[in-house]
């Protein structure tokens, strides 16, 4: 590495973290204020954790995201599946589009016409109806990391098992299914981060009764900084870097394709 | 020894029953929806539920149709065009999307290429530290500028106590601050696909440029940005995009002053209860979006087929 | 390929004109072929010619264009690979990395209807047979090269095959091992009484290995013989030189003596024996001579010839010549040592020669 190299990753990663940081310290700020420091104090967490309209919108965004990458999981493994091993099936460039163009639409536009969709259809809003919506948008993750891995694979194991006498379902399960597993767990994990993570698309589809966390913690924080959210995000934080580094070491640990 | 070609697997009806959950799931929750908020962006709004005239009703079959069809309105359309603040609004995204993901590549650029030359030891640990932010909630991330930016917040502090500034910048609520927080919100999708391609390079290229004479700046120009320009071409584009219809970022950092398509659709939508004017923003976004990547889309299949 | 006579008995396989395309590829080119029971052939072949494909039709993976493939009377044409008394040996082992040694040895065991303590007994059978007790815990990822190879074959006869088919079964392993390799393979085949089918591009491999070879060239079984009949009378020029080194001097068919015959060639005249293929020939027709170099002698005699020694090299078990004629073709000769005069030195003029009887004409 030239110095050039390192400065320009010390600045970028100094970019990247500042700010995270700054939430991290002002959470344990006994002072109301951002400048001001009131001395180390926990007590923010104890106001959260005391905050019950909080608690129970990240249990609707803990089931929300349950549900939403399970079948994100399986959808998107399906479209793995078909993407790596049907050839040139006709309206393969289509399917292919469908897959992943709900990945980098802006959520004003997916939240808006599910909702008319939901509308249309006269279906009651609320977390069936997130839970839709999110699926629809992480069965593209899924299917992006699931891919790679399908790509990655050996395909005479499968036929190894073929040829062994196992049919084409006893075929997936104790092979195929087995070897992508790293694969899978990698997309779940993605699909229920950004289903926790979404704020947009939730707004426009959900009904009354149905608040995911950032719903609250977005009308919180338009009404400006509060160091009970520092505490929230600084939480949110910590089980995020875990659940990422105990990623990329089984990953590292077991060579099996990086985590993302 | 593989067969050319790719191969096919399975019956067809097996093939059929692996593709249609998918395919039917994104039609009815993706494409559907397209095409309803293409309709209802026709339609007029009226204090009913729901809001909006004509109604499709499904019951009815093709008089139903016929009906909602004679009952369209280009008035939506014409009320956007007649807006100034719609026009304004548009190349406010086109150029705040545009800004950003110059800067980004500018900074995506030099950290993704370090990461790829740092040791093959402590890549994976660069990868982490990238991701972490990448899975932290977005919402938070934007949030955490506030209390950086506002004209009491840390950086002033900082500035009116180094003797920079006698009196506090206004950076919150400020096309500047729009752009950092973007420029923040979106470095890692730019880093990770630009790294993916950077730390595939075969290092002998360089260095056989290198054994050739060139300098530094020349391998890098020659050498290294030929070969990663599709990873950066799909980081970019990857940014691009949803920047444009960004709605978050503007609403917290860039006050009521701010215009971009996203949250001006947030706006109609939520504030106004204007549904077919919302749905006519959503329309007029997703084309603005839907041109770079065709083009992306068309220089990629020109390319591959180069390469063929 | 005549019909078998009544006498005959039913061969294990029975390929008839089988044929697979990929698109305007063909790949496999209507190749008809028997195999006896009991019998190891080898498929060999440059990489590209269709062989791997012909396996894998063999194996059910792929589902010919045209033709049959009966094994032992029954026609297996349609049948997918997990219904096929066939089973294969992958190149790569595919060994799956999930599971240990002895749950890749039981898995073509499971489904069957056995017990489960008859199926521990078997894969006990099969850790003995390829000589790996003990490792039946150990993850392939655990094992040696050539362990892995063993767990591949143990693996591929769990199901007591009626033919085994073997993707160049020793093309990962190094040069000593697999010599040592071949000759096991070959006990084990001789004493399971298995049908045998292995692909590989080594010739040396096929010869080592094969009762019979079968050499394929751009989709086509363009010749099917024990290794000998290839080596020393091959249909070709394509077997020829894919068998081993051979010099090829090209020339006229000039008159027919019996089965010798008399070329026409730049560097005179030479008698050498004509092969079927140009039982047809017409006299004047272009042909080579085919004359493999360990054939080659020096001095006066038959076929004579003129040139100059340009090269001598050293090789251990035999020197290796190259002689520049007089039209500019270098000639390569071999000769097992210890030679008992000392040779000719680089420079000298010399006149290398073969027997007639060593030298095959082919078709040009």
């Amino acid at each position: 590495m030239t110095p050039f190299n390192r400065a320009a990753l010390t600045l970028g990663l100094s970019f990247l973290y500042a700010p995270i940081v700054v939430l991290i310290v002002y959470s344990f700020n006994d002072s109301r204020l951002v400048t001001v420091w009131g001395g180390f104090s926990t007590r923010w967490y104890g106001v959260l954790f005391a905050d019950a309209p909080l608690l129970a919108s990240a249990l609707v965004s803990l089931e929300v995201a349950t549900l939403s990458a399970a079948i994100a999981a399986a959808l998107g493994t399906l479209a793995a599946l078909a993407l790596d091993r049907h050839g040139r099936f006709s309206g393969r460039g289509a399917f292919t589009g469908l897959l992943y163009a709900p990945m980098v639409m802006p959520e004003v536009i997916t939240g808006l016409s599910l909702l008319l969709l939901f509308v249309g259809l006269d279906v009651e809003r609320g977390v069936s109806t997130i839970v839709i919506a999110h699926a629809t948008f992480g069965t593209g993750f899924v299917a992006v990391v699931v891919g790679a891995r399908l790509k990655g694979l050996d395909r005479s194991l499968e036929d190894a098992a073929a040829d062994l006498g196992a049919g084409p379902l006893r075929v997936f399960c104790s092979v195929t299914l087995p070897l992508i597993a790293p694969a899978l767990a990698a997309g779940f994990l993605l699909a229920f981060t950004l289903s926790l993570d979404d704020l947009v698309i939730a707004s426009f589809v959900s009904g009354p009764g149905a608040t995911t966390l950032p719903m609250r913690l977005y009308s919180q924080v338009r009404l400006g900084v509060n160091p009970e959210i520092n505490a929230a995000s600084t939480l949110l934080i910590a089980a995020v870097s875990l659940v990422v580094l105990g990623a990329s070491w089984l990953s590292a640990r077991r060579g099996v394709g990086a985590a993302v | 020894m593989d067969p050319p070609g790719m191969r096919r697997v399975g019956s067809p009806l097996g093939r059929w029953l692996v593709r249609a959950p998918p395919l039917l799931w994104l039609g009815l929750f993706f494409l559907v929806p397209f095409v309803i908020t293409l309709k209802i962006s026709f339609s007029l709004p009226a204090t009913a539920q729901p809001p909006y005239r004509p109604v499709l009703d499904w019951s009815d079959g093709i008089a139903g149709w016929r009906a909602f069809f004679e009952g369209l309105e280009l008035t939506n359309y014409a009320m956007l065009a007649a807006d100034s603040l719609y026009w304004k609004a548009t190349l406010s995204s086109l150029a705040y999307a545009a800004g950003a993901t110059a800067i980004l590549v500018l900074i995506g650029t030099p950290m993704a290429l370090a990461m790829a030359r740092a040791s093959v030891r402590i890549q994976p640990l660069l990868v982490a530290l990238v991701v972490v932010p990448f899975w932290t909630s977005f919402l938070i991330r934007v949030y955490a500028w506030i209390a950086i930016l506002k004209p009491e917040g840390l950086l002033n502090a900082a500035l009116l106590k180094l003797g920079v500034v006698a009196q506090p910048l206004t950076i919150l609520d400020t096309p500047l601050a729009v752009m950092i927080g973007l420029t923040y919100a979106y470095l890692p999708f730019v880093v990770l696909p630009l790294y993916a391609v950077m730390s595939r390079l075969d290092t002998t290229l360089p260095e056989a440029a290198a054994d050739l004479g060139a300098s530094r700046a020349r391998i890098f120009r020659t050498v290294t940005l030929p070969l990663a320009m599709p990873g950066l071409v799909a980081g970019a584009l990857l940014c691009f995009i949803p920047m444009v219809g960004e709605f978050i970022i503007p609403d917290l950092l860039g006050g009521s002053e701010t215009l971009m398509l996203g949250r001006m659709l947030w706006i109609e939508f939520f504030s106004n209860r204007d549904w077919p004017i919302a749905s006519a923003v959503a329309v007029l976004l997703l084309i603005l979006i839907v041109v770079p990547v065709v083009l992306f889309r068309g220089a990629e299949e020109r390319r591959e087929e180069a390469l063929r | 390929m005549p019909a078998p006579a009544p006498d005959h008995p039913e061969p294990l396989l029975r390929l008839d004109r089988v044929t697979k395309s990929f698109g305007a590829h063909r790949a496999v080119d209507a190749v008809s072929l028997d195999l006896a029971p009991g019998e190891f052939l080898c498929l060999l072949g440059p990489s590209g010619c269709g062989k791997s494909t012909l396996l894998r039709l063999l194996a059910g993976f792929e589902t010919p264009d045209a033709g049959t493939i009966r094994l032992g009377g029954e026609d297996l044409t349609g049948l997918p690979p997990h219904r096929r008394p066939v089973n294969m040996m992958f190149q790569s082992y595919a060994l799956f990395p999930h599971m240990s040694v002895a749950q890749n040895l039981a898995y073509g065991l499971q489904g069957l209807g056995h017990s489960r303590s008859a199926i521990a007994e078997r894969v006990q059978g099969l850790l003995r047979l390829v000589k790996l007790e003990g490792f039946g815990a150990r993850r392939p990822d655990k094992l040696s090269g050539g362990q892995r190879q063993r767990v591949a074959l143990a693996r591929a006869l769990a199901r007591e095959p009626q033919l085994l088919l073997l993707d160049e079964p020793l093309g990962a392993l190094d040069r000593a091992l697999r010599e040592e390799t071949q000759g096991e393979l070959r006990a084990l085949q001789r004493r399971l009484g298995t049908g045998f089918v292995v692909v590989t591009h080594d010739p040396e491999e096929a010869m080592a290995l094969a009762d019979r070879i079968g050499v394929m060239d751009r989709g086509r079984l363009v010749q099917v013989g024990p290794a000998r009949d290839l080596y020393e009378r091959p249909a070709s020029r394509f077997v020829a030189g894919l068998l081993g080194d051979v010099n090829l001097i090209a020339g006229f068919l000039e008159s027919a003596v019996g089965a010798m015959r008399s070329v026409r060639t730049e560097l005179g005249p030479i008698r050498a024996v004509a092969s079927e293929a140009l039982s047809g020939a017409e006299l004047g027709d272009p042909v080579v001579v085919a004359v493999r170099p360990e054939r080659m002698r020096f001095g006066a005699g038959d076929n004579a010839l003129a040139g100059t020694l340009v090269d001598a090299a050293y090789l251990g078990d035999r020197m290796r010549r190259q002689v520049r004629m007089a039209d500019g073709t270098v000639l390569r000769a071999s000769a097992s040592l210890p030679e008992e005069a000392a040779g000719p030195a680089v420079g000298d003029s010399i006149s290398p020669g073969f027997a007639p009887e060593d030298g095959w004409i082919l078709p040009a």
